[in-house]
């Protein structure tokens, strides 16, 4: 049996609000002349992923940047719609580090640690300032400062956009400056490559096995450090916001190979996007929860109404948030507003096909301020919605539906990013970190700049120097194992003989995962879900058909490989939800609620971060990082 | 549920360089709620059950932010809904019976790769000689310390909203990348972050397009009516006068 791992947080003892300005004092540096000779390899060329190359090559080191897609700027944080917080009170309505600090803190639910916390709120001016110098277009003021606004319920206006693309604009200035060191001869890219496997020598992480997505082939890369920047993991869920090739199985393979698992069972859905329709819909596109300001969202009162929306009177609607909840109506929390939605829809109330969503209507506030005033406000999320589903919302109400949206969980790291693996860094949402139970609106775009700008470049030059490393050659065993394991998982998915396409499987393992571990979870589900997991799995590993799939852009192989990562961390998601004995956060457990349907918070016994450590050819293990609470007293989530 | 049936026409090519040729396939009774890329999902489901390859085409965020879709739909980049890429054009924008020729972008910059998939690094290329304001990290002066005017900052958003998608290189007889470029150096020459740089920026990423086998501009507006992020062609004169600057 392998030794228990390492989990110490290595967090900089003494007080939390100048932990880091220590932490990055104390860390070795390295002189310029070895710089040149490091190599460091990124996987992943989103925010957190670009961000860390851009800025490790300025400082010298050599750069390869791995990516699937054909260009990193497709990485999916040109998505994100809302914007970016950052603690720099230009509103002067009170802001400061200390309260993101604080609100990051509570809005995690008392699950992730102070220090890194804090560390986020200290640096996420810094974010500004460097992305506006690399032309960012900011919204802006009439006086020419920046614009703020205030975002997913904050009291304070701490929020930067960019339009409703601010992730598209951030991304650009990462992909621009990393671009720029490509110029420079730092960065080398590879694009269209799937990492399949972490090599990993003395317990050290020292490179990765890769597969080219046309040609096929099999390449190791080996370098003296690796960061995973490979995103989150939501499409586990089939249906989600994420795009379609999103996937874990770099986190996955990394977690096969010794880097704990933390909190898998903590993912967030979004209460407000549009829902499924036909079974080949691909995926679940989202609408900006500010339509729940103007929006009522309502049901009809008598279960199977397959009236159009007009036609049902007032006094046949059950405008089901304002009843249960007076005083704060359709602007609950996303959690409630995602559960009501749900149970109802159980109930046999829902509308859509399959019954499967609940109506946001704006008839009311369009009578009251006009359809130029409600277009002005919501203007392209409209024609978004009318475009995708054909109709109009001015003139019929729209049907939404909760979905996946971000994943909390990720690889266990401590302070400084670094996982189990020494050697191996993981950055933005494809850690854990900061989150803990539940994400703040506006924070992952801050999380993953400040890691790949700021975090990882001064903790992975402090791990570097205290190592001797060197990269190995290829054909060095470590290498060659890892390269013998990718090619027998792929002959062994090659060679099930079966004839059903992987989406099939995919479609199946959705469906189960939304069920048994989306909005809400029980115990009793949760334990049929991993038989019935187990039982999907061995039908994809039995019918699966991969063509010959040499050469085939997005084909079956790299569809195949990656839903079967997807099933192990399924089951590890079940695992986690099942043994988190409490409701926090976005985890919410049925049996672990108030009478009044609230979660029930349980501190005396999971006030930790559960890291899950993989056992070959066993169960994996549940380990667990305690946390603890200096500056603040956990308290109630409160939705004041 | 309204249902549309169509017959699919298309460009099936191994790999680059090889030869290729059009392929009928027919979807009938197809839910008109489908957008056309999972339409081609569907069509993909069919063709590998019995073994065979699935049609090649480049996708990913589906929601037409990230720019990896783009093919022609009727010899139109992006098809014939306008500010739309094909990942967010629905079966409701055709008619029962229709036919539709699906074929790769055409440019010689944008080499087919497989099927409706091409090369489009030459993009990166073009940004990476010198698509950036030169700022190392850490280095930034404080946020606000630079005022930049609400309408000076849309106008830079409006040229920034490029996804790089290629459509106006497909839609363009020259195969011209100017639109594309002329954005960029719209984007970041109307920023005073931009302004130290300006006059290298507009000859480096014009000189690289040209080396990349891009033609140049035969202005024809096409690239703005095929661009799914609405980018206006004014921005491509913008370009020219940039090239007359001395500072």
């Amino acid at each position: 049996m392998s030794p228990t791992p390492s989990l110490d947080p290595r967090l900089p003892e003494g007080p939390v609000a100048t932990a880091w300005q220590r932490c990055r004092e104390s860390l070795p540096l390295i002189s310029p002349n070895r710089k040149q000779r490091l190599r460091i390899l990124v996987v992943g060329s989103g925010l957190s992923g670009a961000a860390a190359a851009a800025s490790l090559a300025e400082q010298g080191y050599r750069v390869q940047v791995l990516t699937y897609h054909d260009s990193p700027r497709r990485a999916h944080s040109v998505a994100a719609q809302g914007g970016i917080n950052a603690a720099r009170n230009y509103a002067n309505d009170g802001d400061s580090v200390e309260r993101l600090f604080r609100d990051t803190v509570r809005g995690g639910d008392f699950r992730a640690r102070e220090a890194g916390c804090h560390r986020l709120a200290e640096i996420s001016g810094s974010i500004i300032d460097q992305c506006v110098a690399q032309g960012v277009p900011f919204a802006r003021e009439y006086c020419g400062t920046l614009a703020n606004r205030s975002f997913g319920g904050a009291l304070v206006s701490r929020t930067f956009y960019a339009r409703g693309q601010t992730g598209q604009q951030l991304l650009y200035g990462a992909y621009q400056a990393m671009v720029r060191q490509v110029a420079a001869g730092r960065v080398e890219l590879l694009c269209r490559r799937d990492m399949l496997d972490l090599i990993v020598h003395d317990g050290v992480a020292r490179g990765v096995v890769c597969r080219h997505q046309i040609s096929g082939a099999l390449e190791v890369l080996s370098a003296d450090a690796v960061l995973l920047a490979t995103g989150g993991y939501s499409n586990v869920f089939y249906l989600s916001t994420n795009a379609l090739k999103s996937n874990a199985t770099a986190i996955w393979q990394a977690h096969r190979r010794g880097a704990c698992f933390a909190n898998p069972c903590f993912t967030q859905i979004h209460p407000t996007c549009i829902p499924s329709g036909d079974v080949h819909q691909s995926k679940l596109t989202l609408m900006s929860e500010s339509l729940r300001n103007d929006g009522r969202i309502w049901l009809p009162l008598r279960p199977g109404d397959d009236r159009p929306p007009a036609a049902i009177p007032a006094a046949e609607r059950d405008y089901f948030l304002e009843r249960q909840y007076p005083s704060y109506g359709n602007l609950v929390p996303r959690d409630l507003a995602s559960r009501r939605a749900r149970e109802l829809c159980l109930e046999g109330r829902g509308v859509g096909p399959g019954g499967r969503s609940v109506y946001l209507d704006l008839a009311e506030a369009i009578a009251r301020d006009g359809t130029t005033a409600i277009e002005a406000r919501y203007g392209n999320l409209l024609e978004m919605y009318e475009r995708i589903t054909g109709d109009d919302p001015r003139t019929t109400p729209m049907r939404i539906y909760p979905a996946p949206h971000y994943t909390m969980g990720g690889l266990w790291v401590d302070y400084h990013l670094m996982s189990t693996v020494p050697g191996l860094f993981v950055l933005g949402e494809a850690n854990f970190s900061e989150h803990g139970a539940n994400r703040l609106g506006a924070s992952a775009l801050m999380q993953a700049l400040a890691d790949g700008y700021f975090i990882a470049p001064a903790t992975v030059t402090g791990w570097l120097a205290g190592t001797t490393t060197g990269t190995l050659p290829a054909d060095h065993p470590a290498c060659r194992e890892a390269l013998a394991a990718v090619e027998s998982r792929m002959e062994a998915l090659r060679g099930t003989g079966g004839s059903q396409p992987v989406d099939v499987f995919h479609r199946r393992l959705g469906h189960l995962m939304i069920d048994a571990c989306g909005i809400s979870r029980r115990a009793d589900r949760l334990t049929e879900a991993l038989a019935e997991l187990e039982a999907l799995r061995l039908g994809f590993l039995g019918e699966v058909c991969i063509p010959g799939d040499e050469g085939v852009l997005d084909g079956e192989l790299a569809k195949a490989l990656r839903l079967e990562d997807f099933f192990g961390l399924a089951d590890l998601m079940l695992r986690d939800a099942l043994a988190r004995q409490e409701s926090c956060g976005a985890h919410f457990r049925e049996d672990h609620q108030t009478p009044a349907g609230e979660a029930l918070r349980d501190d005396e016994r999971f006030a930790h971060i559960a890291a899950w450590e993989h056992r070959p050819g066993s169960t994996p293990v549940r380990h667990s990082e305690p946390l603890v609470f200096r500056s603040i007293t956990p308290g109630p989530r409160s939705y004041g | 549920m309204p249902t549309v049936s169509l017959t699919l026409r298309i460009w099936r090519q191994a790999g680059p360089g090889m030869p290729g040729g059009f392929e009928v396939h027919g979807l009938d009774a197809v839910s008109t709620d489908l957008s056309l890329l999972e339409a081609l999902d569907l069509l993909n489901e069919r063709l590998i059950a019995p073994g065979g390859r699935p049609v090649g085409f480049e996708h990913d965020c589906r929601e037409g932010i990230c720019g990896s879709c783009g093919f022609l739909v009727n010899g139109q980049a992006q098809g014939p809904q306008s500010a739309t890429s094909v990942c967010q054009l629905y079966l409701r924008q055709f008619r029962d019976g229709e036919v539709l020729t699906l074929e790769p972008f055409r440019a010689r910059s944008f080499p087919v790769l497989q099927d409706l998939a091409v090369d489009r690094s030459a993009f990166d290329r073009i940004i990476a000689a010198g698509g950036y304001c030169s700022i190392n990290t850490g280095s930034a002066p404080e946020a606000n310390a630079l005022l930049i005017a609400r309408e000076q900052a849309a106008q830079a958003f409006d040229a920034a909203a490029c996804i790089g998608c290629g459509a106006c290189v497909a839609s363009c007889r020259n195969a011209s990348a100017s639109l594309f470029v002329a954005a960029k150096l719209a984007h970041l020459g109307q920023l005073p972050q931009g302004q130290p740089e300006r006059p290298h920026r507009a000859r480096a990423l014009q000189a690289q397009m040209v080396s990349e086998g891009f033609g140049s501009c035969s202005s024809n507006l096409e690239c703005e009516a095929a661009c799914p992020k609405q980018i206006s062609a004014d921005w491509i004169s913008w370009m020219h006068r940039e090239s007359w600057r001395r500072t």
